[in-house]
């Protein structure tokens, strides 16, 4: 999905929890999620500080949107 | 040796699409492409009996029809069954691959289908059938036929086949054991040497190839830009209106965000059988992050948020089948003007 995306042209920021595999198949802006089943989430937080994290990981993703790559690269949540 | 072949509803000469929900029939003997087959099996094989079904109805109702195959199937007493050739036909190749694997599964005889290598049943099939690989048209007739006689013979036999590369089938991805004449160290240094000297090698564990694609530049502010959300986690409005499946997904959907600021726990779903969904089902932005997205907008972080996010399910999904999903998708983005994306991806 990623590389058919950027293959159309359009800078995509993947989040997801398997960042090696999403590596490996070849995804280009690659940001490290919480778990498989909740990607955006932190489930064991509270609930205020739950959505301060997931605001962090999406700024993280605008971080990767906006970084010119030469290949599959991984962006971390800076804490 | 007793032969039976499986045909659609047009190689079996009944007839095109308006016949596509034929129901299965049987009769003695080669009916088409069969004929031809006949002629290369000689003397070494019968085709005792086609069977045949309509395209549309296998592919709707495998669960319904593919016994009921079985069944004639079974009646002509087989020593091996072949199906096809169904080149890039997708349906009829997954017609041909479901019959082959039942045939397997239920009456422990062995089956073959023929098709083009990238029809879409091979990747969902190659693993547990023999595929003879084919042309993408019927244009390769008789080198599929020649093949599939040559095969069924050697599987009617009860032979078991060698390398797929040598034998001439779809790679099943099954690692067989095998007496070497030399120790892996020596074969790798051989190896090494052959290509070193630059003479054809071939790698004894060859590695999955995932093709490149070469990044497109960033967006230049992320303050200007149009964001839309994408994901393969199957998220869907509650009752899933729409149907997603949530394995092997035919579709994508796209659901409105209009004054959507924070996607509320009981107003969506979950179609993905990969997961336990119950942290998603508790708080959706977990999974789309709706929440965020609208408040860096607010704070003036991102430009503008589409209002509306895109979904499919990436469960068991097809490779073809996604890089299709997502080219529409990446049509409708553009439509959309949208200039970036964030996909969350399980």
């Amino acid at each position: 999905m990623a590389k058919e995306l950027e293959r159309a042209g359009f800078p995509t920021a993947t989040v997801t929890s398997l960042a090696a595999v999403a590596v490996k198949v070849g995804a280009n802006r690659v940001v490290r999620g919480d778990r498989f089943s909740h990607p955006c989430g932190r489930p064991g937080l509270p609930r205020a500080e739950e959505r301060a994290w997931r605001v962090e990981l999406v700024r993280t993703a605008l971080r990767a949107l906006a970084t010119r790559v030469e290949g599959p690269t991984v962006f971390e949540l800076r804490s | 040796m007793r032969i039976v072949h499986y045909l659609n509803q047009f190689f079996a000469g009944i007839g095109g699409e308006e016949h596509a929900d034929m129901p299965p029939g049987s009769r003695p003997g080669a009916v088409g492409p069969g004929l031809a087959l006949q002629k290369l099996l000689g003397g070494n094989g019968e085709i005792v009996g086609t069977v045949f079904c309509g395209d549309g109805l296998i592919g709707d109702r495998p669960d319904v029809v593919v016994p009921d195959i079985v069944t004639l199937i079974d009646a002509f007493a087989p020593d091996v069954v072949v199906a096809g050739p169904a080149f890039g036909a997708g349906r009829y190749g997954l017609g041909c691959a479901r019959v082959c694997a039942a045939v397997g599964a239920r009456l422990r005889i062995a089956a073959l289908a023929a098709m083009a290598p990238d029809n879409v049943a091979v990747e969902l099939h190659r693993r547990e059938i023999v595929i003879v690989p084919t042309t993408a048209t019927a244009v390769g007739m008789p080198g599929a036929l020649a093949a599939m006689a040559r095969l069924a013979l050697r599987l009617g036999r009860g032979e078991s086949l060698g390398p797929a590369a040598i034998d001439g089938y779809v790679p099943r991805g099954r690692r067989m054991n095998t007496w070497a004449q030399a120790s892996a160290s020596a074969r790798a240094v051989a190896l090494l040497q052959a290509r070193l000297r630059g003479e054809p090698f071939s790698t004894e564990v060859p590695l999955p190839r995932y093709d490149r694609v070469t990044p497109p530049p960033p967006v230049a502010d992320p303050a200007r830009m149009r964001l839309a959300l994408v994901t393969e986690c199957g998220l869907v409005p509650a009752g899933n209106p729409d149907h997603l499946e949530w394995v092997r997904a035919s579709k994508w959907l796209r659901y409105g965000l209009d004054g959507v600021d924070d996607l509320a726990r009981g107003d969506y779903e979950v179609a993905h059988g990969g997961y336990d969904a119950a942290f998603a089902v508790e708080d959706p932005d977990r999974l789309v992050p709706v929440d965020a997205v609208r408040e860096l907008a607010r704070s003036g972080e991102i430009g503008e948020v589409l209002d509306a996010y895109y979904v499919t399910c990436g469960n068991h999904g097809v490779l073809g089948q996604m890089a299709t999903h997502a080219r529409e998708i990446a049509a409708d983005l553009r439509r959309q003007h949208v200039d970036a994306v964030l996909l969350v991806a399980t």
